[in-house]
Parts: C-alpha cells; structure tokens; sequence
C-alpha cells in the first residue's frame, strides 16, 4: 500500500475511533454529559489520538529505517570481485540502486509485472537495457547476473518491507485505539490526556526553530569538515587568490571574496545609513501626522520589493548609467558590474531598514527629555544632535549592524550588480566579487559533493552564518539593553 | 544672580525683533537640518519611482507580442504520404519536416504583396522557430485539414518584435547575425498589409519557458504554478507549525533556558541570510533525504523554513494584542488553560495572524537566493502534474525564471525579465492591499 494511501487509511480509522470513543463516555454517562468528567468530544479525540500517535510514529521511524537496512543487507551481498571491478563497494551498490530504481519505475507505469522481473536474463542485457530506456533510466554498458540478482532482491526486500510496515501500522492503530476505548468511562480524565498531547504538539512546533539551526550548522559544518581534510585552512583563510579549476590544483582562498564583500557592504552602507538615519529622524521628530501616514508607507514598499527587482535595476539600469557617465570617462574601468553598482543599489534597499528601526528607537526616546531641551532655549535641530541622538546612539549603532548584517548576507543584488571576478583592488568601478556569489556559483550546474571546488560552499556559507550570527546577536543586545533603559 | 544680569550688556541693534547674528545662524542650521531630512525622504522615495519607472518601462512591452498571420498550404503528399490519415503515420512527419512548408507559404505571401525588396533572402526567418512545431501540432490534433490550407498567427521572431517596439532598427539590423534589413523591411511591408500585428500576449503569462534561440515563446506558466505550488506547500506547513509555536511561546513556556534558547534561535533565524537556507535545503532535503532537486516540495520546505521566524513574530505579536481580561474571564467560567487559548485567544488573534502569514507569503514569493541552490535554475519546458504529485515534478518560481532570463545573451530575454518583474509585483501587490485590508477591516482596539 502506497504511503499517502495508508495515511487515508489511519485518518479513517482516527474518525472511527474518535466516533466510538464519544459514544462510549455518552453511553456510561447514561447521555446525560453532566456526568462526564470532560465534553464529550474529548473522549474521541482521546481514543483517537491513541491510535494515531503510534501508528505515525511507526510510520515514520520505519520509512527513515527501512532503507537503510535494506541497502545494508545488500551490499553486504555483493561478491567481492564484484566489488574489485566497480571499484569500491558504493559503486558496485550504485549498479545496484540504478537496475532496481529503473525496474521498480518500469512496474509503477505498468510495463513490466513481477513475473516479467522474474524472467529477466542476465544475458540478454541489451534488452533490459532498452526496456529501462523507456522509463527513462540510462543503464551502464553491461548488466551482471550478480547485479540483476541484487536488483530483484532489492525490490523483493523493499515489497516486504512495505508489506509489513502496512500491516504495522494499521495494527499499531487499531490496539492503540482499541485499548483506549475499552478504558473509556466517564471518569476518565479525556481532557487533561489530550490537553497534553496538544501542549507537546505545540513544544514540538516550537522547537522546529532549534532544529532548523540545529540543521544549518550540522550540515555546513560536516561539509566544511570534509572540505578542510582537502584544501588547507590556513590557505582557505589567509591566501589571497580565489582561482577554482574543476579539474583540481584549485586556488580557493576567502580573502578576495571577503574583501568584495566588505567592500560592497560599506559602500552601501555609506547610502543607506545617511539617507536612512536622516528619514527616520524628520519622520519622528518634523513630519506631520499626514505626511507621516504618506511616506512610511512608502518607504516600507522599498522594503517590500524582492531582491532580485533590486538585482535587475542593478544590472539594466545603475550599471550600464556608472558605467557611462562615471567609470568610463574617469577611466575607471568599462565595467558595468561593479562594486558600485552592487553598493549603491543594496544601499537603496537598506534605507528603509535603517530609517523603520531608527524610526522605532527615535520614538522611543522619552519626551521629558527632548521637552527639557527645548525649555532651556534649544532649537529643535539642536535638542535632536545634542540630546536625542545620544540617547538614541545605541539604539542606532544596533540598526546599523543589522544592515550590515543584512548587506553582507545579500545575494541575488551581487549575482547580478557585482560580478564574479575574484579580486582585491580599492578601485570601486571595477568587477568583484562576493562570499555569496561565490557560494551560488559553486553550487548551481554541475556540482561533485567529492570535490573541493563544491565543498568550499559549505565553508564560504559557515564561514557567512558566523559572521552574520555575531553581528545579529550583538545588535540584538545592543537594541535589547537599549529598550530596557527607557522602558 | 542678580550679578549676572547686571554684566549682561544691552543688545547691540536694540530690538529683539530683529534676530541677532548668532540666532540668525542657529536658525539657519535649525532649517538646513530640517532641510537634510526632507532630501533624505525625497531621495528615498525618487529611486523608487526610479526603480519602478525603469522596470514597467522595460516590462510592459513584453505583455505584447508580434504576430504574423499566414495561410500554410499542407499537401497530402507530403504530410500523408499514404492517405490513410493515420495518426500513427501522420506523426513520422518530423517538426523538421513542416519547415519547407512555412517556408513556400511565406514566399508565396511576399510574392501576394506585390513589393520588391532588395537583398531579401530567407523571408520565413521573420517567423519564430516554433512555427514549424506549431504548424505540425496543429496538424496533429486536426488531420482533416491535410490536403487544404490553414490561416496560422504565428509568433515573429524576437528581432522583428523588437523592430515593431523600436528596440531594434535598421542600423542596428546590419550588425546582427539574426535578421537582416531587407527582412525588416519585409516585416514593415507586411504590418502595412495588415498581416503583422502586435496584441496582448497571454503567451507570455501561461505559456513554458522556451530555449535560448525563442525568447518571443518564453513564458511565465510553469513559472507561476511552481511559485503557487511553493506557496500552497508553505502556507499549509508554515502557518500551523507557526502559530502552535508561538501559542507555545506566548502562552504555555515556562521561564527555562530552554525557551530561552527557543526564542534566541527564533530572533537568530529571522536575520540569517536566505543563500544559508539554501545550503541547508541542499544538504538536508537533497542530499540527506533524497527529494529530487527542482522540485517544488524541496522549495517549499525551505521556504517554510525561512517563513516561520516572520509568522512566529507576528502570531506572537497578535496574540499578545489580545488583553489579558479575556483569558480571566474565560478561566474564571471554568475553561481550561487550552480552552482558553483555543476558544477564545486565538480566534480573537486571527485577524492579526492572517495578516502576518499573507506577509510571510509575500516575502517567500520574492526569494530567489536558495530557490538557485536547490536547483531551481534547470530549464523547465514542462508544467508540473496536479498536486500532490506535482509537488515533485520538477518546476521553476517566478524569481528565478527573472534570474534564468537575465543570465541569457538574447537582449530580447532582458524585456521579458523585466516583464515578469511586473507580473512578480502584481502578485505581491496584491498579496499586502490584502493584508493592509484585512487589517483595517478587523483591527480591533481594545
């Protein structure tokens, strides 16, 4: 029975029970629910949820399970000059892996019947071959009779399997139920069991968080691992050439690559920070309630537009104008990605970061002290350099960081804006590159998780997490012990 | 006191209605302040009528489309050869065999024009390359119109498009490889008889993508139901496991290190960068547990991913709106803690909640950066089937069919990026007046 199948299934047999466990609670209480210790519909539920629990959890555990034993047992199968010929073991099992996947195809779209697999000959090769073309799976050059045997034990093993886990996990279902039901009576306390089911329901909701960054750092982390038992950390982070080569004898050093992105950073920073900080303070302290209501919402559209808008702006429109009226008569360079063009567009972007934040913590700013300021004769401007801002500095400093943050971690701007040479120069006119690029192209086309050409995309991106990570959790403590002063 | 004021002297100019230098300059640095910060907004807001000028400017021509209509004579003895009008038969006639006819067709219609134009050669280049497959499927799904002839509105190349939306001239057709001045002209004459026109390209909304050589039959289809699919994948996984986690957080944590860590990690994963998503979706959903690469389910679960930190703060945020007199007044009637919460917090928290999740989704529309790395840039020419299994087909998203446009050479794929960029807004323009009309519609003030 197909997954989705048995799923329908335990959804029918859960409405089943949660049926007959209502009934049954109605029934003790002789109909009246005054005299059940909970509503009614929590007696069902409670039943249900016995069944489904298990049942799920069997589920999921053998689906993970399955597979690997199944693998296990037939590699284990395999014979050694078998094992010689390939290569190594995995290859002789991936042989394997590709005959059993093509024939199970092959049964799914109903070409071929168990029978059919059965009467496969080793011999006539040719044949299977031609056969699993249909279904859309290249063979190697020659099927061996021990691959065959492999690949019909494979699926023999995995039909088992299957065929026992149904009838696991409908049983599963059913004696969970069934035990449950039979302990209904009215004062069972249904309420409280399934109140508790939900409140785990929910933690396990709430942890998803934890493991996601759980899964962020383990799988950078095995990778960037792997990576550096091929290619030297010392070159990785202190090298100053960024020269990847598929066919190996590669130049994969971080510098080039952090150098463009602190580059791009800061110049976008130098736009968005000014401009943003200049907002937000006119905002807050000059504009009206109407413009208010006009302009906030604007410029939260900028940061509503996707970044690959921005990226697309970046590309037809910023670079070709730099390029035209700046880089090439300045003689800078003919460029039109740049590491100005990337700057100055993410610098666009960042603005109403920087000005909703600023805007939030200028705010927050007590008015006693801006009315203490203007009674003793200052003018506004003066009463906002002198006595605002200060106060509102650290506020602030957290904003900025988390642009920063932001720029640093941005990537479809850079694909498009930045370019993709790998250099170290100061003239900002000209193409560099970024850790993101850099991440996007060694991972997109064809890509060998063997090779260190590939795997230096796990490093650039944990290498990227850290970096970002300790400038989030500062500026969230900066902004958090900001709040606290005032509140 | 009294010593100070009798040190002061007079005022120089006597009157203080006239400012004195140093009010005259504190004034005057009071207004350019003021001024610095009406140029910040002004600023601001002039790149983003900047940035949507530029962008509508380049996109609205690829909602029209140049089409070319002309009557293709299909022999009986060329496309059915043994005039049984047998399917079987009929399809042995290759794509590449419709050509000869489209070409004849097309030299007939300039010969009916009744113009000489110098140099002309090849006159059926005007045409897109997918006239011949259009032809043969037409034929295909109809064989009775074997033996006559057919009126068909093909797509004209990219270049004879561009010609007609001024993007490409007479100067410029010298130096290209694709089309020539004479086969411009031709199109000039033919748009003059009437056979030429431009009109709304729906093609360009449903249709597949298609291959570097056809920018005109490029499309957003497959583009648009994998974003959808993405999106029906997120709002289904993102926004439950989004509000019991906040229910949790705002209503159930106890005051341990482990919330602690829970809420750390929730704030953390709102700023991490989306290209890490990717490499996690990659590692974990590719990799680790073998989802095949472009497909929408793997898309979706990052997408989740990268969403709940923004539902989480905003279910959070709307359940905390909800006074606390609601949750007495429920418990003192003998309601339980999750009766309480389920009965009457969270349906009063709803309004806010929907507003969040639609932003979420907005947000997760517009992310390119992970959608690259698990393989989303493959050329899709195929919709995907219905869900659920539609899930695993391989498909594209709207932001990376921008992206796969603008990495080709064809400066026809340039227009047709930036096409798409309108149909991207659109959506998510619509996506938050809904959310800023919910909003009004339901806000509450308690």
């Amino acid at each position: 029975m197909p997954v989705i199948l048995i799923l329908a299934t335990l959804a029918a047999i859960a409405v089943a029970a949660f049926v007959m466990g209502r009934a049954r609670a109605l029934r003790d209480a002789g109909g009246d629910t005054r005299k059940l210790h909970s509503r009614p519909p929590y007696y069902g539920a409670d039943v249900a949820l016995a069944g489904l629990v298990p049942a799920l959890a069997l589920l999921l555990a053998w689906l993970a399970v399955e597979p690997l034993a199944i693998d296990a047992r037939i590699k284990a199968a395999i014979p050694d000059t078998a094992v010689e010929a390939a290569g190594t073991r995995d290859l002789a099992m991936g042989e394997v892996e590709r005959l059993a996947t093509g024939l199970a195809q092959l049964r799914a779209i109903g070409r071929i019947d168990a029978d059919g697999i059965a009467a496969l000959d080793a011999d006539g090769a040719d044949a299977i071959r031609a056969r699993l073309a249909d279904a859309g799976v290249a063979l190697g050059a020659s099927v061996e009779p021990w691959v065959l045997d492999a690949a019909r034990d494979t699926l023999a093993l995995r039909e088992a399997g299957r065929r026992a886990m149904t009838l696991a996990v409908l049983a599963a279902a059913l004696i969970g139920s069934g035990l449950t039901w039979r302990r209904v009576d009215r004062h069972r306390r249904a309420r409280n069991i399934v109140e508790r089911a939900i409140r785990w329901a929910l933690l396990a909701a709430a942890s998803i968080a934890v493991l996601t960054t759980l899964g962020i750092v383990l799988s950078m982390l095995f990778e960037s691992i792997n990576f550096f038992r091929q290619y030297p950390a010392s070159e990785f982070f202190f090298g100053t050439t960024w020269a990847p080569n598929f066919r190996g004898d590669s130049d994969l050093a971080i510098l080039p690559l952090l150098w463009g992105t602190l580059y791009i950073s800061i110049i976008a920073l130098i736009v968005a920070v000014p401009i943003g900080l200049f907002a937000a303070i006119y905002l807050a302290e000059y504009a009206g309630p109407r413009v208010r209501s006009v302009v906030k919402p604007l410029l939260e559209v900028l940061a509503g537009i996707p970044t690959i808008v921005y990226g697309l702006f970046a590309l037809m429109v910023v670079g070709p104008a730099l390029r035209d009226y700046f880089a090439q008569p300045l003689g800078l360079g003919s460029s039109s990605s740049s590491v100005m063009t990337a700057g100055l567009v993410m610098g666009i972007m960042l603005i109403p970061f920087v000005s909703s934040l600023s805007d939030d913590i200028i705010s927050a700013v007590p008015d006693a002290m801006r009315d203490g300021s203007l009674g003793l004769g200052a003018t506004r401007s003066e009463t906002i350099r002198q006595v605002v801002l200060p106060a509102a500095l650290p506020g602030i400093v957290g904003a900025v960081l988390l642009a920063a943050s932001r720029a640093i971690g941005e990537t479809m701007i850079v694909v498009l804006g930045a370019g993709a040479a790998a250099r170290l120069d100061l003239n900002p006119f000209e193409a560099m590159t970024t850790v993101t690029v850099k991440i996007v192209s060694q991972l997109t086309g064809d890509t060998n998780f063997a090779s260190p050409e590939t795997l230096v995309s796990f490093a650039l991106g944990l290498t990227l997490f850290v970096i970002t990570l300790a400038l989030n959790v500062l500026a969230l403590y900066i902004v958090r012990r900001y709040r606290e002063q005032y509140e | 006191m009294t010593d100070a004021t009798q040190d002061a002297t007079p005022r120089a100019d006597g009157s203080i209605l006239t400012a004195d230098p140093r009010t005259a300059r504190r004034n005057a640095a009071e207004r350019r302040f003021r001024a610095y910060g009406l140029a910040a907004i002004v600023a601001a807001l002039s790149m983003l009528f900047l940035l949507l000028v530029s962008i509508l400017s380049q996109g609205l021509p690829a909602f029209t489309q140049t089409t070319v209509e002309l009557e293709v004579a299909l022999p009986a003895e060329t496309l059915d050869p043994r005039g049984e009008r047998d399917p079987d038969d009929i399809a042995q006639i290759l794509t590449f065999g419709y050509v000869p006819l489209i070409e004849a067709a097309m030299e007939r219609r300039v010969a009916d024009l009744g113009v000489t134009i110098e140099g002309l050669e090849d006159p059926a280049a005007l045409l897109s390359k997918s006239a011949p497959a259009q032809v043969r499927n037409h034929v295909l799904a109809n064989p009775e119109v074997i033996g006559g002839t057919y009126v068909f509105r093909f797509l004209a190349t990219s270049r004879v498009d561009q010609f007609l939306k001024n993007e490409v001239t007479l100067e410029s057709a010298e130096r290209d490889s694709r089309i020539s001045v004479a086969q411009l002209r031709l199109a000039e004459a033919l748009r003059e008889a009437g056979a030429l026109e431009r009109g709304f390209n729906w093609g360009f909304v449903t249709g597949p993508d298609a291959s570097d050589q056809r920018p005109e039959a490029a499309g957003l289809g497959v583009a648009i139901l994998g974003s959808a699919y993405m999106m029906l994948i997120v709002l289904f996984l993102a926004l439950p496991i989004g509000v019991a986690a906040s229910i949790y957080l705002e209503e159930f944590a106890p005051q341990n290190r482990f919330t602690d860590v829970i809420e750390v990690n929730i704030s953390n994963l709102a700023a991490v960068p989306s290209i890490v998503f990717g490499i996690l979706g990659l590692a974990i959903f590719i990799n680790f547990v073998g989802l095949p690469q472009s497909a929408p389910i793997v898309g979706g679960l990052v997408l989740t991913l990268m969403t709940l930190p923004t539902i989480i703060i905003s279910t959070r945020a709307a359940l905390k709106s909800v006074p606390p007199s609601i949750r007495t007044a429920a418990l003192g009637v003998g309601a339980s803690k999750m009766q309480t919460v389920f009965h009457h917090v969270l349906p009063l928290a709803g309004p806010g909640i929907l507003t969040g999740t639609i932003i979420g989704l907005a947000q997760a529309l517009g992310e390119t950066a992970p959608l690259l790395l698990i393989g989303m840039v493959a050329f899709v020419g195929e919709y995907p089937d219905a869900p659920p299994e539609g899930f695993f087909d391989p498909a594209s998203a709207l932001p990376v069919q921008i992206y796969n446009w603008t990495q080709r050479a064809d400066p026809a794929f340039a227009e047709r990026a930036s096409g798409a960029i309108i149909v991207l807004l659109v959506f998510l323009a619509i996506m938050n007046i809904a959310a800023v009309l919910l909003r009004r519609r339901f806000e509450r003030r308690w």
